[in-house]
């Protein structure tokens, strides 16, 4: 008898010692993952704000050493970067309006189960997901419709994005009560009034995720000013940012590469693009907090597939 | 879906008991809708569908004068030009090496962080990795190819000195043939696997918690548990993905290439992609490159179409 206690006790004893080491592996891992995701963006921080020559000799590791405004000071005495970031905030304010204001009502309807036409509708948009025109018929299209070197090309175009109708007509399907369209109507409620105020008031969540990943698009949309846009005082950030990151071309007035002044300004050249990094991604990391508290959420609905 | 019950609809009742709804007779009853949803359609009409009307210049000469539809029909005369130039070779092979290997490695690695995440117990910790790994994936891919040339460099990159002394050597990872895949790659999964395993991480969160009592009753460890209860609840998922990422495996990512593209790695690193956009936007041959984009597309298409045939076939799970 007390044997088998005994027994019972050790299997018992080397399980728990087998889960402790199980949830110390996992947790070492994970603190891996995090520190791989954390340190590049870290060491961006500290080196934006270091003297260059110590951050390319590989001084700064860990604390930032030497400090200097200098990469910031010249950022904002950039007159590219004022304008494409003017521009680009233009573009994402207006943009994710249309996009909601487009995406929002049509996936209310194509969930009310009484819109005889919404098979029909929703099949000829999905279509579009796995089927297009291509790169040269769309950019022809543009030019015919005189959209090339306007604003309206970052705004009008693909202004419904299939993926986001779905998540939100499966959101208005699954999470709004059907009694309450008909308690609505019973007492003469028209759809855009019952859209407005009861559907709306009740999706913050989906409006707030779906909100995001337009702004998200807009913001991070570097392929339309490529293709479609000339003049400089219509470019977004992102291609103002390939300038300066990629192009080499980080001061305005040309310098950065050869030249007496040159190695001078190589020194520098580094410091600005790290501090460019940050200015251009600060204000998505702003509003990253308020909305991380839906992802999961948004994710979820748009799994319960369409 | 017809409604069974007229009574479903009060306020349309008289609609209903006339005749069986159609578009047609329900059309002034859903007027609102309609309204509603207008924007949309014509938004999606214009911009997708007029542009599949305009793919027919892959089989015509573009006419400046007479715009898309007025030159001369050409067949499959530059489908033919695209076959046998002496790119073609290579731009099938770029492309189909990266879309490939990016499939391959970066499709298991959001399954196996989900799992990871699923079994940290410190809730805080938890709630701290997810904050942080879905963080990347909201990096413009500007800021991301920037990321990489500044952290890279052999020179003054912070990872460029930490693979010097580990005795690497001087390599630039972004000018090499041999390692813009790999870089490409890895970077691809910094950046997007933690927000990929989100949908992951909710397929976990709906295993119904009887099953994880009823294992622990049994005595199964937790591999046991991931292996037996886990895993299997995620396959639905994993096969929906897995046809969806089968049906983008020839269109790699145009933007990140191209911006990731210099003259040291260009050997390897032009795509298909890449190559419709510099032959048709900046050299103007509009209808050799609508040909290739056209290739390209049908190319997914088929393979989408046929991981789906295969996905239905052995597991019920489909797309359609």
């Amino acid at each position: 008898m007390q044997l088998v206690q005994k027994k019972q006790k050790a299997v018992a004893h080397k399980r728990n010692f087998g889960e402790w080491m199980f949830d110390a592996v996992v947790f070492a891992i994970c603190l891996l993952i995090f520190l791989s995701i954390v340190y590049p963006l870290y060491f961006v921080v500290i080196a934006s704000i270091s003297n260059s020559t110590l951050v390319s000799t590989g001084q700064v590791t860990i604390f930032p050493k030497d400090i200097s405004f200098f990469g910031y000071s010249e950022i904002f005495k950039d007159q590219r970067i004022w304008t494409g970031y003017g521009n680009t905030i233009l573009y994402t304010v207006l943009g994710t309006a249309v996009n909601l204001l487009f995406t929002l009502p049509a996936a209310y309807v194509l969930s009310r189960q009484e819109f005889r036409a919404r098979r029909f509708i929703m099949f000829a948009f999905v279509v579009t997901l796995f089927f297009g025109g291509g790169l040269i018929p769309t950019y022809l299209l543009m030019k015919d419709l005189h959209l090339l070197n306007t604003m309206w090309v970052f705004i009008l175009p693909f202004s419904v994005n299939v993926y986001n109708l779905i998540i939100a007509r499966s959101f208005f399907e699954s999470s709004i009560p059907k009694e309450l369209y008909e308690a609505a109507a019973m007492d003469g409620c028209s759809h855009f009034r019952y859209f407005g105020s009861v559907v709306l008031p009740l999706s913050k969540a989906i409006v707030s995720v779906i909100g995001l990943y337009y702004l998200v698009a807009h913001w991070n949309d570097f392929f339309t000013g490529l293709i479609y846009i000339r003049s400089n005082d219509l470019q977004p950030l992102q291609i103002v940012l390939r300038d300066i990151l990629l192009s080499n071309q980080v001061f305005s007035q040309g310098a950065g590469s050869g030249g007496a002044a040159g190695g001078y300004a190589q020194q520098y050249a580094d410091q600005v693009k790290y501090g460019v990094i940050i200015v251009s991604t600060l204000p998505i990391l702003l509003v990253y907090p308020f909305l991380q508290k839906y992802f999961d959420k948004g994710v979820m609905i748009g799994s319960v597939k369409g | 879906m017809v409604p069974k019950n007229p009574y479903e609809h009060p306020v349309n009742l008289r609609a209903y008991k006339k005749k069986k709804p159609t578009v047609l007779n329900t059309f002034v009853r859903d007027y609102q809708l309609w309204i509603m949803i207008l924007p949309a359609i014509v938004v999606i009409f214009i911009f997708n569908y007029i542009p599949m009307y305009g793919i027919q210049l892959a089989f015509r000469d573009y006419n400046f004068a007479k715009g898309l539809t007025g030159g001369e029909w050409r067949g499959l005369f530059y489908f033919k030009q695209f076959f046998e130039s002496y790119q073609f070779a290579d731009l099938m092979k770029n492309t189909i090496v990266i879309s490939l290997s990016t499939v391959v490695l970066s499709f298991p690695a959001p399954i196996i962080l989900a799992l990871l995440i699923n079994q940290l117990r410190w809730k805080r910790a938890k709630k701290a990795l997810q904050t942080t790994v879905y963080l990347p994936h909201f990096i413009s891919i500007v800021v991301m190819v920037g990321l990489l040339n500044v952290l890279l460099s052999p020179n003054s990159g912070v990872i460029g000195h930490l693979l010097q002394s580990i005795g690497l050597g001087n390599v630039n990872l972004l000018g090499s043939t041999s390692t813009f895949v790999p870089v490409y790659v890895l970077s691809e999964i910094w950046q997007h696997c933690g927000w990929n395993s989100i949908i992951y991480l909710a397929a976990l969160s709906t295993v119904d918690p009887q099953l994880y009592d009823a294992s622990k009753i049994d005595g199964a460890s937790r591999w046991q548990t991931i292996r037996n209860i886990e895993i299997p609840a995620l396959i639905p998922t994993i096969i929906i993905l897995f046809v969806l990422s089968m049906g983008s495996v020839l269109s790699t990512g145009f933007e990140k290439i191209f911006l990731m593209q210099n003259s040291l790695n260009l050997p390897v690193s032009e795509v298909i992609s890449t190559y419709v956009y510099k032959i048709g936007i900046v050299s103007n041959q509009f209808s050799y490159s609508a040909a290739i984009g056209l290739f390209n597309t049908l190319i997914n298409f088929f393979f989408l179409y046929t991981m789906n045939l295969v996905a239905r076939k052995t597991s019920e799970t489909s797309l359609w």
